[in-house]
């Protein structure tokens, strides 16, 4: 099935926008009723399209947030600079159209057969993809044990939150806040370095699968200190998102 | 033509500000749009030179040699192929007048040749006559390696893809070659008030 | 400016050459170092979107959209797929 996905041909269509959550202050989740869904893989992303009335049009990538069989969702960061971004997060409502080609990716994708154990790497919006890969995990009742590290600037920049403070059973999930922490934070106070990805890291002799997404930057250090620390370099997948996470 | 997105525009600035002197197709931007078509070079200004005149026989600065030339101040406006144009940019450069001048040399063509590879064609007629520069501060300040530091082409008054980044030799030539994006189909010549963007426009 | 990966022109690719390609197999032609496409370095933010050896930094791909044509440089490299 998701052989037959992969084949098809990738094409433009008109998708609605069904409904919009509020992660954090400038992040937003859009649920999408899309006519012509395939099925897509934890993982992928699409593509959407946005025109103007004079015809000039912006592209842009976004990971989907939702599992293989839930509602196609994306979530989306609104960056002060950004062309795109703002548009997605503060003006589209449920109802307006929303052009996007998808789904897209066949290299940064997670199925059960896959195995583990899994160690997933999320710097800011990277815990998008990362995401869909858990919540496929759990739905497919897969064993498979997961340890996530997400960094974040503060506690109320952590995305699905609500998700991670119930992890499901397996799941491990150690945040680190770079920027700012509560008072009496036990947890990670800086930015990912080898040490603490070494403190976190399943060790390599238990050959384990891991995903880096996020800032260029991010992903750069800790997949070359997962392969420094004996991570074959095929059993880490990378995903950057530039600097500023696409606008 | 796609379907229009609701209430989605490009930025843009209120046309009625900048009337004359926003080229056909684009749009005013506050910001400077860091646009590379590959990994930012840093050169040590210990390493740095500057070279301009015919291939073997050109004339050479060092850093120091360089910024002991006669300078300019120079405000413009630029306008980028992508369609984004910054207004009233304000930078300090040789002119390449002078380099000519100190070269003692001719030609109706020139290459720029730069760190990290690039390259682009811009006839000497353009480059000189107070048309051209080479910059290297932006703003009051030295110019940033993302925007081309330590130095950089600037030709204003065509696409800012002329403008080349990290520039380290103008070689001079008999015939108009193409640069890196003119092979890659971009307009041989690249005058934005023609809207000459692509090769053919 | 900060590279991209292959993964950001999965739709691009599949647009111009018919199929998923972010997991295919390339060989640069500079210095014959074996990545999946996903890997590669990519340039977004240009006048056209270049794709890069992480290795030598050597050009692999090159797309331009000329008015509504995409045309496609893929000369760098020693092998797609």
């Amino acid at each position: 099935m998701a052989g037959t996905a992969l084949r098809r041909r990738l094409s433009w269509q008109v998708a609605k926008v069904r409904a919009e959550t509020v992660e954090t202050a400038s992040v937003r989740t859009l649920t999408l009723d899309v006519p012509d869904w395939p099925g897509h893989q934890a993982g992928q992303h699409l593509d959407i399209r946005l025109t103007d009335e004079d015809g000039y049009v912006a592209e842009r990538s976004y990971s989907i947030a939702s599992a293989p069989g839930e509602p196609v969702a994306i979530t989306v960061e609104r960056l002060d600079d950004g062309e795109v971004s703002p548009y997605l997060t503060d003006e589209l409502r449920a109802g307006d159209d929303l052009e996007l080609r998808g789904p897209i990716g066949g290299y940064f994708v997670w199925e059960p057969e896959n195995g583990g154990p899994l160690l997933l790497l999320a710097g800011g919006s990277g815990i998008v993809p990362l995401r869909s890969i858990l919540r496929h995990r759990e739905r497919t009742g897969s064993t498979v044990p997961v340890r996530l590290l997400y960094s974040s600037r503060t506690l109320n920049d952590v995305i699905y939150r609500a998700e991670f403070d119930q992890p499901a059973s397996g799941v491990e999930v150690i945040h680190t806040l770079t920027r700012s922490q509560p008072p009496g934070w036990p947890g990670y106070a800086r930015r990912v370095d080898a040490a603490l990805l070494a403190e976190v890291a399943w060790p390599a002799a238990a050959m384990p699968l891991a995903y880096v997404c996020g800032p260029t930057s991010f992903v750069e250090v800790l997949s070359q200190a997962l392969v420094q620390s004996g991570y074959p370099p095929e059993r880490v997948k990378t995903e950057r998102f530039g600097a500023t996470g696409g606008t | 033509m796609s379907p229009v997105s609701r209430g989605f525009h490009r930025r843009r600035q209120d046309p009625a500000e900048n009337a004359g002197r926003v080229p056909p197709g684009q749009y005013v931007t506050k910001d400077f749009p860091v646009l590379s078509a590959g990994p930012t070079p840093h050169t040590a200004l210990s390493q740095w030179t500057f070279s301009i005149g015919r291939r073997g026989q050109q004339k050479t600065w060092s850093w120091a040699e360089f910024r002991a030339l006669p300078t300019q101040d120079v405000t413009v406006d630029i306008h980028c192929v992508t369609k984004w144009s910054k207004l009233d940019t304000a930078w300090q450069g040789v002119s390449v007048d002078t380099l000519l001048e100190l070269a003692g040399h001719d030609g109706p063509f020139a290459m720029a040749h730069c760190d990290g590879g690039y390259t682009t064609n811009v006839p000497v007629a353009d480059l000189t006559g107070g048309k051209a520069w080479v910059a290297y501060a932006y703003d009051g300040q030295p110019l940033a390696a993302e925007h081309g530091g330590p130095a950089r082409l600037l030709v204003p008054h065509l696409y800012f893809w002329k403008s080349a980044k990290w520039v380290r030799s103008l070689e001079l030539r008999d015939t108009n070659d193409p640069g890196f994006w003119e092979n890659y189909g971009y307009h041989i010549y690249g005058d934005p008030w023609r809207e000459q963007r692509y090769a053919g426009d | 400016m900060e590279a991209v990966d292959g993964n950001a022109i999965g739709g691009l690719l599949h647009e111009v050459l018919g199929t998923e390609m972010t997991d295919a197999a390339t060989v640069c032609g500079g210095c014959g170092a074996a990545r999946q496409v996903a890997e590669l370095a990519v340039y977004l933010r240009a006048p056209g979107t270049v794709v890069r050896c992480r290795s030598c930094d050597s050009i692999l791909m090159v797309f331009v959209k000329i008015h509504d044509t995409t045309c496609v440089d893929l000369l760098g490299l020693a092998a797609l797929g």
